[in-house]
């Protein structure tokens, strides 16, 4: 378990204020943000390689504030990899064995397992220098495993790697995550990620943390306009609420329940905006009409841009759709979703 | 591509320019004493004396700088600080003192009127006209070298693959010892061949400090004033010879072994 209470971290400009933060035991939790948030100087706090100006962090109970980092149990894998470049890989996976009291057989098995559970045995005789991308993420994950940590820290361990092996590394991760009793923190700017490895996850911006839930809670309900952004909630609009309506420019959207406050901000992500071009019969409460400003090609999908009121909507539909409605810029179509797809706060 | 052009030419004829310029006189110093006169000089114990004398002060004054110059190295490279360029500066400071100025300055705090003069004669240190004060000298002269090529070295190095190494367990020698210094042994070693080869050529500043015992720069000009360009040109030839064979074989053991990584 990692508890982090009310630590600030003062770094030159730097500043990362009131972190609060309880992770669970074997967690995989996801620290999200965009670049110059403050995530890696979290995590580097966490590891103990950066100093906290105040504040505790604690690992399983443990107070290790002040604790250098080879006495943390904490592993940490870095974007670049950051394999030692003059060891071959067998010798930089059992770099940290020496450090650990670990009987040799023990180790010997630990080490089979982890060569074979992330397909190492090919290049153990290499050196970093002659390996992919993907393998030396491996390689990087192995050593840091190897000394079984308490704790493992991820810093983007994806983001440098091409795509075809960024879909092999998240496999990986997911699959030692299930086989080891050690807490994840992963570190990334990448939604996606996000959404398809963690049980949990915080959002954080310029030194602080804005809000910390589960994924589909951060994914569904955020609570402030940066979030809603981050996680791409692209129709946020400040409103005025009356009953169960919201009014933004004369336009009533109708909410699944009345919120607490008077004013406030709607947000809908665009997936669950549908656009037809006849009349819609279906239950959704809130169908309007409006013109097509913009169409945005985005490799796999559309971006349709469409004004109410002044007012525009941003949808996603995919190309046979778009096709099929046959839509055009100026084009008048039919906009609808769901009361439930409609975020308060 | 600017072959062809003015530009072009006036880069390649200034390059034939400098080469010849440092070249044709090495050259023909090289070749202008005859093998007799090389033989008999070889046979000169005191000239023998003497390059063997700026050998081994160089390499002392290089080990030296070695030993206290690696932390203070490694500290300008891996910290920030106010007043870092200040430090840094301070550093170049005996590349651009002139000489015998250095010699000066060296010998006014070794005097009995200074208090560090007071405390070393207590201790029986002599500087003026001493090896030590020989190697004192070239310590002066050469470390900067030294701590600069050896603080490139670590700032080439990532402080994660320190990281890395601390968090699975190291201390920071430990890190030290297995990833920092495996990665940044050869730019050491260039720092100490230039601390050493900076060392070997110095004249003005040792000249002031100790005309004795001879180092060979010294023994060069003594030979040169008493005796004519002829008695000096051998000496220079087996001082240039030994020093291109001994840093040649230096620069040999470390490309042989970038092969490895």
């Amino acid at each position: 378990m990692i508890r982090i209470q009310d630590v600030n971290i003062k770094l030159g400009q730097f500043h990362l204020r009131d972190i609060e933060l309880v992770i669970k035991e074997h967690e995989f939790f996801i620290l999200m943000g965009p670049t110059g948030a403050g995530k890696t100087v979290l995590l580097e706090a966490i590891a103990g390689l950066i100093p906290v100006t105040s504040g505790t962090i604690a690992l399983g109970g443990r107070n290790v504030t002040r604790l250098p980092p080879e006495k943390r149990n904490v592993g940490i894998v870095y974007q670049d990899f950051c394999l030692f470049p003059h060891l071959t890989v067998e010798e930089n996976i059992t770099f940290g064995v020496k450090y650990h009291p670990i009987d040799r057989e023990k180790a010997r098995s630990r080490f089979d397992r982890l060569v074979e559970l992330l397909d190492l045995s090919h290049l153990l005789r290499r050196l970093p220098i002659n390996l992919s991308g993907g393998e030396n993420q491996r390689v990087a994950l192995a050593r840091s495993l190897m000394v079984a940590p308490q704790v493992l820290l991820l810093d983007e361990p994806l983001s440098a790697l091409d795509p075809r092996f960024r879909e092999e590394i998240r496999h990986g991760l997911k699959e030692l995550h299930r086989n080891s009793n050690i807490t994840f923190l992963m570190v990334t700017h990448d939604f996606a990620e996000a959404l398809s490895l963690a049980d949990r996850a915080a959002v954080m911006n310029d030194g602080q943390i804005w809000q910390t839930g589960t994924v589909n809670e951060i994914f569904e309900k955020p609570r402030s306009t940066f979030v809603a952004d981050f996680v791409g909630m692209k129709n946020l609009f400040p409103s005025s609420f009356c009953d169960t309506r919201a009014c933004i420019e004369g336009l009533e959207i109708e909410l699944e329940r009345q919120p607490a406050n008077s004013k406030g901000y709607i947000a809908i992500r665009p997936e669950d905006i549908v656009l037809s071009r006849k009349q819609l019969v279906s239950s959704m409460r809130n169908v309007f009409t409006g013109i097509i400003k913009r169409i945005t090609d985005m490799g796999l999908y559309y971006e349709v841009a469409v004004e109410i009121n002044n007012i525009t909507f941003t949808s996603i539909i995919t190309k046979r759709s778009l096709f099929e409605l046959n839509l055009r810029e100026g084009l008048t179509v039919n906009l609808a979703f769901k009361t439930t797809a409609v975020h308060d706060f | 591509m600017f072959k062809k052009e003015l530009f072009f030419w006036i880069t390649i004829s200034s390059g034939v320019v400098i080469l010849a310029f440092i070249l044709i006189p090495l050259v023909e110093m090289m070749t202008a004493p005859s093998m007799d006169m090389l033989v008999k000089t070889f046979n000169d114990k005191d000239v023998m004396r003497s390059i063997w004398l700026s050998i081994y002060t160089a390499g002392l004054a290089a080990l030296i700088s070695f030993i206290f110059g690696t932390p203070f190295a490694y500290l300008l490279a891996r910290t920030d600080f106010t007043g870092k360029r200040l430090v840094e500066s301070i550093i170049d400071l005996p590349i651009v003192i002139p000489h015998p100025v250095v010699g000066i300055a060296i010998l006014s705090v070794a005097g009995k009127n200074h208090w560090i003069g007071q405390i070393m004669s207590e201790l029986g240190i002599r500087i003026m006209g001493s090896v030590t004060g020989i190697v004192t000298v070239l310590v002066f002269v050469g470390l900067p070298f030294y701590v600069n090529a050896a603080k490139n070295g670590f700032e080439s190095i990532s402080p994660r693959l320190e990281n890395v190494s601390r968090s699975l367990g190291a201390s920071i020698f430990g890190t030290f010892f297995r990833v920092t210094f495996p990665l940044a042994w050869r730019s050491m070693l260039i720092g100490i061949i230039m601390c050493s080869a900076r060392a070997i050529s110095e004249f003005g500043a040792v000249v002031i400090v100790a005309y004795h015992p001879m180092i060979a720069p010294v023994m060069l000009y003594e030979r040169f004033e008493g005796y004519g360009l002829r008695y000096s040109q051998p000496v220079a030839m087996w001082l240039v010879s030994i020093c291109l064979i001994l840093f040649l074989a230096l620069r040999v053991l470390t490309l042989r072994s970038k092969k490895d990584i």
